[in-house]
């Protein structure tokens, strides 16, 4: 009787233990990359590939992504302002909405779909045949030469991707709002302007920095502990893109909190 | 130059050293030999600082061991993976140069081109084979190239891991001729581990068993064919019946 009552508090507790050290190696990686960071060597053509790959590569998607999201936002707070009578806040609503939360967040999960899973993919692969080994052996530090100038290039990269989605989807609302809304060009855009403040973009720079970090950090933790074999490889990419992207989404909420909470 | 005394390592409840205890003098070519899981690779991983073992100390020139190893100890060594572990992203003599193009072993990047070429050369391929991508070679030509990178920066120690591993005889019979050519030329020390008795035969100065986690017998190549052991007369014969146990 007793075992069985205490049989779901133990499955429980262990979860909960799994969890807690989950989180605890992750926190010592994401330490040793921070430390890592600080200290040379630095690995400068490492560097500028990640940054392609993880930067410029990324722009179709984000693009892509922004563009259809601002247009259908400017058609839903169009429908929904029309309820009682504020159809004019289609700009600034938009605006707001894409630099705050829309640009970073979706941006952020786009490229931790693009991103994260091909670093773990491409790490784990290496793991598996023993190129991280070689590295090792070849005097060079597997978490300066591969983890660090990931890490580096997709916490600088996907503020400015966020910058360029914040744009694009702003220019799709305006689109749809002078195409299919009946809106005057000048006066949407002047609206844009005149309701935009520099914290809603900075504070979705500064969330797009953190979300970059997260993703490259998922990335390359999962690839780092990749199992044996393709199927190792295939759920430490599943891993990564899970862990990512609801890391992402958590860390937009404490973020919203940390900077908008009255 | 390598001394290992007493080494254990295990995996969860899965001991695969239980105290291996080896001498390899320097300029030896030592070969271990032992069925698949039976810790070979877990041995050289011990010895390179890739793999922290339980118990035991490993010595190299009276200097121990670490986890990691240190740069100024990994610069004495060389290493020929079974897979080649070429790194994709970079062309072959970027690959065999690696070592100097960074690090304390740095050179000018054109010198280091040459010397690259110039291995590339003494394992048996041409310079239009420096600026190919590993995926664009053949197993054989991966090997070689592998085996190239280990030698790049004139170790004093080279580790070879099933060095004819997925390789046709007759390119198994080069790449094993090739090893020993080049052991013997550098005046080098190596470890290699295979359960091919071909590359046994072909690189071997000494002979060590490794089974059971320990080793089981050890000696001069000479005396291989010769010794009662029933462990390894059944290894060395590739008979089913034996001591060793086969699943089948």
């Amino acid at each position: 009787m007793t075992e069985a009552i205490l049989a779901p508090v133990a499955s429980l507790g262990r979860a909960v233990l799994l969890a807690l050290a989950a989180i605890g190696r992750i926190a010592i990686f994401a330490a040793q990359v921070l430390g890592h960071l600080l200290r040379p060597p630095f690995y400068a053509r490492e560097f500028g590939l990640a940054l392609l790959q993880i930067g410029w590569f990324s722009l179709p998607v984000v693009g892509m992504t922004a563009v259809f999201t601002g247009g259908a936002l400017a058609l839903q707070i169009y429908a929904g302002g029309a309820r009682f009578s504020a159809e004019s806040v289609v700009p600034s609503i938009v605006a707001i909405g894409m630099t705050r939360e829309l640009g970073p967040v979706l941006g952020g999960l786009m490229v931790a779909a693009r991103v994260a899973s091909s670093i773990a993919a491409e790490i784990g692969t290496m793991k598996v045949t023993e190129q991280i080994d070689a590295l090792t052996t070849l005097s060079t530090n597997p978490l300066k030469y591969l983890v660090v100038p990931r890490v580096l290039a997709a916490t600088l990269a996907v503020p400015v991707l966020v910058a360029a989605g914040d744009s694009i989807g702003i220019m799709g609302g305006w689109l749809v709002g002078i195409t299919r809304l009946d809106f005057n060009s000048a006066t949407y855009l002047k609206n844009t302007a005149d309701f935009l403040e520099a914290w809603d973009v900075g504070s979705g720079l500064v969330k797009g920095a953190v979300f970059g970090f997260i993703i490259a950090l998922m990335g390359c933790y999962h690839g780092m502990h990749s199992g044996r074999g393709a199927q190792g490889v295939g759920a430490a990419t599943k891993s990564a893109v899970v862990a990512a992207s609801v890391l992402i989404l958590a860390a937009n909420y404490l973020l919203t909190e940390l900077f908008f909470s009255t | 130059m390598i001394s290992i005394e007493g080494l254990h390592k295990a995996f969860g409840s899965n001991a695969v050293l239980r105290g291996v205890n080896l001498a390899v003098g320097r300029g030896e070519s030592i070969v271990i030999i032992g069925g698949s899981g039976t810790g070979k690779s877990v041995l050289l991983k011990c010895i390179l600082g890739l793999v922290r073992p339980d118990r035991g100390r490993i010595t190299v020139d009276g200097a121990p061991a670490t986890v990691p190893a240190s740069d100024a100890m990994l610069a004495h060594f060389g290493m020929l993976f079974q897979g080649g572990a070429l790194f994709d992203s970079l062309p072959v003599w970027q690959n065999v140069a690696f070592r100097l193009l960074r690090g304390s072993l740095k050179r000018p990047k054109d010198e280091a081109r040459a010397i690259a070429i110039e291995k590339l050369r003494r394992v048996g391929l041409g310079a239009t084979v420096a600026d190919l991508f590993p995926a664009e070679l053949s197993g054989g030509m991966q090997k070689r190239v592998g085996l190239a990178r280990a030698i790049a920066a004139d170790p004093q120690i080279i580790f070879i891991d099933e060095p004819t591993a997925g390789l046709d005889p007759i390119m198994a019979g080069v790449i094993n001729e090739l090893i020993r050519e080049i052991v013997v030329e550098m005046g080098a020390t190596a470890m290699t581990i295979t359960h091919d008795m071909s590359s046994v035969r072909a690189i071997a100065d000494s002979v060590a068993m490794l089974h059971d986690g320990v080793i089981r017998w050890s000696g001069p190549i000479a005396e291989l064919d010769m010794t009662p052991d029933p462990y390894v007369q059944q290894f060395i014969h590739g008979r089913a019946e034996g001591p060793i146990a086969a699943i089948r």
